[in-house]
């Protein structure tokens, strides 16, 4: 059973395999994606009740929450990724790893950028430098940024793996601070939506929107996540036979 | 009409982080596509200069 499993694991885990099945697989998770986002966005902008403290303005959920999730997710992905492509030395987990980065800091900028445009008429500031939410999503963007620097910064891409898969499960920490920062301090923050011990605290027609958008930005980040895995393993494996005869079967068939 | 894009007073606030999520998602969508159509024309390329060599 181990040895059956173990052997389907590689086989799974195979470059051209991966290749194959990651390009099968993007439309048909782009494209869900975008119709979930635009009637999430459409049922949440015209048709979700008014909250009746903060009025429209409480719209923005519909594309802050999703983003600040992806941004958690991305970086949750990019540091697992690298430790089982530290501890068992899978070089796709590091192709997984490197590709997420990107779209997580794309989305910790999103969380940021709306917070911050959410905050101006709620809060009265666009930034609130000693609030350990913001400041901690601050400093995942950063994490992101100097992820994506080391690697740049280290031509051999062994190293650069190791070096920045280390770098991304030290950052662990901060996404934990992330998560719970509302709960452990005093914030200036609203308090967890969601994931509360009794169930989300939001009326129905207001939260059917947020999940659908939720399901809608999961489902875009998962296909350009395959695209730019796909990019990965292409890069790493361009002296290996199969991509020698995949580009010469396209090249014939064009 | 009128109700819709002023969102009681909060319109400008809504609507820009609305415009600017759709922005990055844009960006995101053209950047993955753009990167993986260089990446596989320079592995193509590369291949088919070794095969000329040949």
């Amino acid at each position: 059973m181990w040895k059956y499993l173990t052997r389907l694991f590689y086989r799974f885990a195979s470059p051209p395999h991966v290749y194959r099945l990651a390009g099968r697989l993007t439309p048909w998770l782009m494209l869900p994606g975008a119709v979930l986002i635009v009637l999430g966005s459409w049922k949440g902008l015209f048709l979700a009740p008014e909250d009746y403290q903060q009025g429209d303005a409480f719209r923005i959920i519909y594309v802050h929450v999703p983003s600040a999730y992806l941004s958690q997710m991305a970086y949750m992905l990019m540091a697992t990724a690298g430790a089982i492509g530290l501890i068992w030395r899978i070089k796709l987990a590091h192709a997984v790893a490197v590709s997420a980065a990107p779209l997580g800091a794309a989305f910790a900028f999103l969380t940021l950028a709306t917070g911050a445009i959410w905050g101006r008429p709620m809060w009265g500031t666009w930034f609130e430098w000693a609030d350990p939410r913001m400041m901690s999503s601050l400093v995942l963007l950063f994490l992101y940024f100097g992820y994506m620097a080391l690697r740049a910064a280290i031509d051999d891409l062994a190293k650069a793996d190791k070096a920045s898969a280390m770098l991304a499960m030290v950052g662990v920490v901060n996404v934990i601070v992330v998560r719970y920062s509302v709960e452990w301090w005093s914030s200036l923050h609203q308090g967890q939506t969601l994931l509360t011990d009794r169930g989300p605290r939001m009326s129905e027609g207001m939260l059917a929107p947020l999940l659908i958008n939720l399901l809608g930005f999961t489902l875009l980040f998962s296909g350009w996540l395959l695209r730019r895995v796909r990019t990965e393993v292409l890069l790493r494996e361009r002296r290996a036979s199969w991509v020698g005869k995949m580009v010469a079967a396209e090249g014939a068939g064009a | 009409m009128e109700e819709a894009l002023s969102m009681g007073r909060y319109g400008a606030y809504v609507w820009s982080s609305f415009g600017l999520t759709l922005l990055v998602l844009a960006i995101n969508e053209w950047r993955t596509r753009a990167r993986h159509r260089k990446v596989y024309r320079n592995v193509a390329m590369r291949i088919r200069a070794m095969e000329d060599k040949r």
